[in-house]
């Protein structure tokens, strides 16, 4: 590599790019069309979450903590939830814990479609974008029906949830999970045959298994290079003892791979919700808990639409957090992505490329910009 | 300046600039631009490219880092151009606004104090009909300014 340093040159993408939905820097050293390595600048989304909820009660800091991440807000209220109750050490009542998988897992089928469409666009796909963002609407006006909003929902709530799920939420829930399952199943028979996206996808943004493992990679980006992992499964939580899914892995490794695993994600969770209207047992939904939390440390482990999230907790035995930690799934899944964007022997990765590879993790910046990224190397 | 705007109020290109928000109102720009919504009918286009671009719509708080970049990208846009504000922690800086003294340490608390803004879009985040509101409002005001 020495040899041909001096044609290397810098390429910024960012902070302001097209192919960017949020502010982010990638500085990409390229050689020619081939990139060899890229810097990683994720500071622009720091907005001093972790400090702010020092500052404020757990009831408020629930909503701060929701605003982490706008597309997975239920995951973040969830694990904020779970340590909190966690350090009072108080169950929750069983309807709520089925009512917490269900919003779960309707979240995770809108953010998994969100985001086969923004891959969908990023290769260039514009009218397969159009078709999933119009399905992905279904899944939208179900939580809104169902949990009362859109996109930013509170609907969980420390000791349980806030809304209970009527008899014809139910119904339309039924109805709309029929007509999902029917799209997905489309939308995979698409990818598998449609030659643009498996030209575009295939053999690009590998990352081996045994890389994987090392690097520390977290949900779908793992388990699309064959790991058997899943926050669901390992370490259950809420009522995902109790209901039956299937960890879905795949083998390819690549970007193409990775939407297989979505896609399967999905139908799983479709499922999962049905399985929760049929089981729902009866009961109160909210179990009233003291405003000052015991002192104590608590960490939470959920599995996010992205991959594993983790919180920890410091209470103090105040009304107040005295630390509160996030670690996201997009920062565990950064380390890998600089694997996947690093051309090595045979594996090249072309410049064109690099915003499909960046959108095949699911990249969320708005959640990992808490933490501080040192430049290695 | 009479037979510029008249065209503009025909087809404002907008340019979307996330400046540290949460997705929420990300994710509803997007939508807008999506079947269901549709907001390209109204001539609105949505413009990757500064220099393209007449509508500057920025969503989420402003962080420190991104302040700089954010003004840079306005300065690049041609004249004239507007400013929309979408969502709470643009307007105001919505659930930063308050840190124990003033706004979180890393945030601006509220959009114009920085940049002249023609449009505000309130909601947490707004639904994209609130959005394509706010924005057919801000054309309007474009055809009837001289």
């Amino acid at each position: 590599m020495s040899s041909s340093y001096e044609r290397i040159f810098n390429l910024p993408l960012g902070p302001q790019h097209p192919a960017l939905k949020e502010p982010v820097l990638l500085d990409l050293k390229v050689e020619g069309e081939h990139v060899v390595d890229v810097a990683l600048d994720v500071s622009y989304n720091h907005r001093g979450m972790e400090k702010a909820a020092e500052y404020r009660t757990y009831v408020q800091d629930l909503y701060l903590i929701e605003r982490i991440c706008g597309i997975c807000n239920i995951a973040h209220t969830l694990s904020f939830c779970q340590c909190v109750e966690g350090l009072h050490g108080k169950e929750i009542p069983e309807r709520a814990k089925y009512l917490r998988v269900i919003a779960e897992e309707l979240e995770r089928i809108q953010s998994h479609l969100l985001w086969l469409g923004v891959a969908a666009h990023e290769i260039g796909f514009d009218t397969f974008f159009m078709y999933i963002w119009l399905d992905r609407e279904i899944s939208l006006d179900l939580m809104e029906e169902f949990a009362g909003n859109r996109i930013t929902t509170s609907y969980n709530a420390i000791g349980g949830v806030k809304r209970d799920m009527t008899p014809e939420v139910a119904n339309k829930m039924k109805k709309g999970m029929d007509k999902l399952e029917e799209r997905v199943k489309f939308y995979k028979k698409v990818v598998l045959s449609e030659r643009t996206v498996m030209k575009r996808t295939m053999g690009i943004g590998i990352l081996r298994r045994d890389a994987a493992i090392q690097l520390n990679a977290v949900g779908p980006t793992l388990r699309a290079s064959g790991v058997d992992m899943d926050a669901r499964a390992d370490d259950p939580y809420a009522a995902h003892s109790l209901v039956p899914f299937k960890v879905v892995t795949d083998d390819g490794c690549d970007a193409f791979s990775r939407i297989i695993v979505r896609l399967d994600e999905t139908l799983e969770s479709i499922n999962m919700i049905r399985y929760c209207i049929e089981k729902l047992p009866p009961g109160p939904l909210l179990q009233r808990l003291p405003r000052r939390v015991p002192a104590g440390d608590f960490l939470t482990r959920v599995e996010a639409p992205r991959g594993e999230l983790v919180h920890f907790l410091r209470a103090d035995g105040s009304d107040k957090p005295y630390r509160y930690k996030v670690k996201t799934p997009t920062f565990s899944n950064l380390a890998p992505l600089r694997e996947m964007l690093r051309s090595k022997g045979k594996y090249v990765v072309n410049v064109a490329d690099v915003p499909v590879i960046l959108a095949s993790i699911d990249p969320c910046f708005s959640c990992t910009s808490r933490n501080e990224v040192v430049k290695s190397s | 300046m009479g037979v510029q705007r008249w065209a503009m109020g025909r087809s404002p290109w907008v340019l979307h600039f996330n400046t540290g928000s949460c997705n929420g109102c990300d994710i509803e720009v997007v939508a807008t631009l999506t079947p269901r919504y549709d907001i390209e009918r109204f001539g609105i286009f949505l413009k990757g490219s500064p220099r393209h671009a007449d509508v500057l719509m920025v969503t989420g708080p402003i962080t420190r880092q991104v302040k700089d970049r954010l003004i840079r990208v306005y300065e690049q846009m041609a004249e004239p151009k507007f400013v929309v504000a979408v969502g709470s922690c643009c307007i105001s800086g919505g659930v930063f606004s308050n840190c124990g003294k003033g706004a979180c340490y890393n945030v601006y608390a509220g959009l114009d104090s920085l940049l002249p803004v023609d449009a505000y879009v309130p909601g947490c985040p707004p639904k994209p009909e609130a959005i394509i509101d706010g924005i057919t409002k801000l054309v309007k005001k474009i055809k009837e300014e001289k």
